[in-house]
């Protein structure tokens, strides 16, 4: 089997939060409770969404000590594949469903003096959680959480009602930013930068923080993609001695999978590395979308994370 | 089973034994005539019944005296146990693990009574009924690591893992074949295995890395290690190295088969949840060659083994000197008869020594 191990859970509760946002709650299917898991930790939920199994990460926003339930909550993607749709409109309360082991690839360095959270939109799920975590242990931290309008800042009144020193709100269409140098500039020493939000902020922060002289083990992200709809193409599979197909609106993990061929995966969007797959050969162009490879390793044509990516062209060859 | 704890001791007089069911279930470190390094890891979800590789955490009969002789290092050298500033939450990460498991393994030596966070910890073998606040320091005689190290047989290394590393920042080490925490204390994972011969340029380092960085949450692994000792020494550590190292030279042809013991580790690693951290508790076990005689497959194996390793591993693991003496030995239980694969003992399927 591949993934962490899985958890069979109920739908306790659904709260829409705002006209993008809905929060669920799941509790074990048998009453007993669940793992206690660390701030920044993600869960794979799996939806089976008629004949597809849909397998989408989200993070995890509850107490890390309550072991009585999960929260997690799921942004409406209305250009995706579907996975976020499925939640929003197929998930009913006293649905079961199956869940993967908490699995943290956005850890707190414990050995920061303050931990500085810079979240855009529905990337605030982590800190949530975070905060949690470090308010139990009276940690030192503050939030700065951009959203596109005050009708979209999910949790932005719990924040404020909780932690009104700590945090610190942005909205978009009244003209509000981080001042992010100014921000940097401010911190003492032994502060860590944890960034979760769409893939320009990420890219923003990091390279800010680079020009400011900060080091890169200061600097902490974590943007799941998703897999994107690409055109269909086929691969060789070596070592299971299999020709499949990937679809218009499958990944080409997925593509595996629904082959009964065993792919190694932890996070399905880009970031983990557990899925590298070695190319054996082709003839054509790669679409590379993880975040896990090198830049370098990109261009090599040696190397493919098929969770994220994808390939136009002739042969595919790959040693799995 | 209801385990009979060994009175014994590992140093002076050295009266520590293995019971018959001892060296039974002794986890023999070799599944085939020959050894190289290799990452051989595998999930740590039970194994046959009364093997080591039962439980999570496996209590023999050396438990009460192991402990004993774990006193008795701290009491001399306090630097045994340490643990960086940032890893308190790991600890209780890892008193949490070990007495849940303890308490669910063996209900009739460890209770464990939680009512929110004042939790009740019974100890019988140790005579220990303590009830603390989960999460509390103060509630505890000594850090929550240390507190349950105290009371868990083998070392206990605890790592942070971050920057995609790796990094030993706590620990419990007492009982470990010839390193230090105190040395290693805030290395990361290619520092602290700088010393280890040839394994480097298999690229060993850098696949076992990966795959401890993808341990997960309800999916331990384990491994077994193994090395050599003269005398049933569980501290041979360098900080002793002037006490121990000389009694390498105390063998004799005569003396051999109860002074050499295989001393193998069970290795395990389990994610800690609420740190995100990664624990390496490395079980030591001890076996006399005489002991280990008694399974005829095991005789047959180890010569072959100890005769054809590498001449760095044999000087790593330190032994090379008193090499052609152990052959001499153990050349008289090798009959030269196939062996069964695996570690197993099979001593109703192996033929007896035919020699």
């Amino acid at each position: 089997m591949s993934g962490a191990e899985k958890i069979a859970v109920k739908v306790t509760d659904i709260v829409p939060l705002n006209e993008l946002v809905t929060r669920f709650e799941f509790k074990r299917i048998d009453g007993g409770l669940l793992p206690t898991f660390s701030g920044g930790a993600h869960t794979v939920v799996e939806m089976q969404d008629g004949d597809i199994t849909r397998l989408n990460p989200y993070s995890l926003m509850s107490d890390p000590m309550d072991q009585t339930a999960y929260t997690i909550s799921v942004r409406r993607d209305d250009e995706g594949r579907g996975g976020s749709l499925f939640m929003h409109r197929n998930v009913k309360i006293g649905d079961e469903m199956t869940i993967s082991y908490p699995v943290n690839l956005f850890s707190l360095d414990l050995r920061a003096k303050k931990h500085l959270f810079l979240a855009g939109g529905i990337g605030i799920t982590p800190f949530l959680a975070q905060i949690k975590q470090l308010e139990r242990f009276n940690g030192n931290w503050e939030l700065h959480y951009a959203c596109r309008s005050e009708s979209l800042g999910s949790y932005v009144d719990e924040l404020r009602g909780h932690h009104p020193n700590e945090t610190h709100i942005y909205y978009d269409d009244q003209e509000q930013r981080i001042d992010l140098v100014n921000l940097l500039d401010g911190q003492p020493l032994g502060t860590h930068v944890y960034v979760c939000g769409p893939k320009g902020m990420i890219d923003w922060v990091r390279q800010t923080a680079e020009a400011e002289g900060w080091p890169r083990e200061a600097i902490h992200y974590e943007e799941f993609l998703a897999p994107q709809p690409g055109k269909p193409f086929e691969v060789k599979l070596a070592i299971s001695n299999k020709v499949i197909a990937v679809g218009e609106n499958e990944s080409l993990l997925e593509a595996m999978e629904r082959e009964g061929v065993d792919a190694p995966y932890l996070c399905r969007g880009g970031a983990c590395g557990q899925c590298e797959t070695r190319v054996l050969d082709y003839t054509g162009n790669f679409i590379h979308r993880d975040h896990w490879l090198e830049d370098d390793e990109h261009a090599s044509g040696e190397k493919i994370m098929p969770c994220v990516s994808r390939f136009e062209g002739k042969i595919l060859v790959l040693d799995r | 089973m209801t385990i009979q704890f060994n009175d014994e001791t590992f140093r002076d007089d050295y009266s520590f034994y293995n019971s018959e069911r001892a060296i039974k279930r002794f986890p023999f470190p070799f599944h085939e005539d020959s050894y190289m390094y290799s990452v051989n890891m595998e999930q740590h979800r039970g194994g046959p019944v009364d093997s080591v590789y039962e439980k999570r955490f496996d209590v023999d009969e050396h438990y009460v005296s192991e402990m004993k002789d774990r006193a008795l290092v701290l009491a001399d050298d306090p630097l045994r146990c340490q643990s960086l500033p940032h890893m308190t939450l790991a600890g209780w990460d890892l008193l949490e693990l070990i007495m849940v498991s303890k308490s669910e393994d063996y209900p009739d030596l460890f209770e464990l009574h939680r009512d929110g966070n004042t939790w009740r910890w019974v100890n019988k073998p140790m005579g220990i009924d303590h009830t603390f606040t989960f999460l509390d320091e103060a509630t505890l005689p000594y850090g929550p690591m240390e507190y349950i190290t105290r009371q868990a047989q083998g070392d206990f290394a605890v790592l942070d893992q971050r920057d995609d590393n790796l990094w030993m920042d706590a620990g419990m080490v007492t009982t470990q074949a010839d390193w230090s925490l105190d040395f290693d204390i805030g290395m990361n994972f290619f520092e602290w295995h700088a010393p280890v011969p040839l394994a480097h340029e298999k690229g060993i380092f850098i696949r076992a890395l990966k795959f401890l960085l993808n341990i997960q949450q309800g999916a331990p692994a384990r491994r077994l290690n193994w090395t050599m000792t003269v005398n049933p020494l569980l501290d041979t550590s360098p900080e002793n190295y002037h006490k121990w190292g000389i009694q390498k030279t105390t063998l004799t042809p005569e003396n051999l088969g109860a002074k050499q013991h295989l001393r193998v580790e069970l290795q395990t690693f389990f994610r800690l949840p609420r740190s995100n951290a990664l624990v390496f508790p490395i079980r030591c076990y001890l076996c006399s060659f005489q002991d280990l005689m008694t399974v005829p497959k095991w005789g047959r194996r180890l010569h072959r083994v100890i005769r054809d390793l590498p001449v760095e591993l044999a000087t790593y693991k330190g032994f090379i000197d008193n090499r052609p003496m152990m052959l001499d030995y153990l050349s008289q239980f090798d009959d030269g008869l196939p062996t069964s694969p695996g570690i197993w003992p099979d001593l109703d399927t192996e033929p007896a020594l035919q020699k």
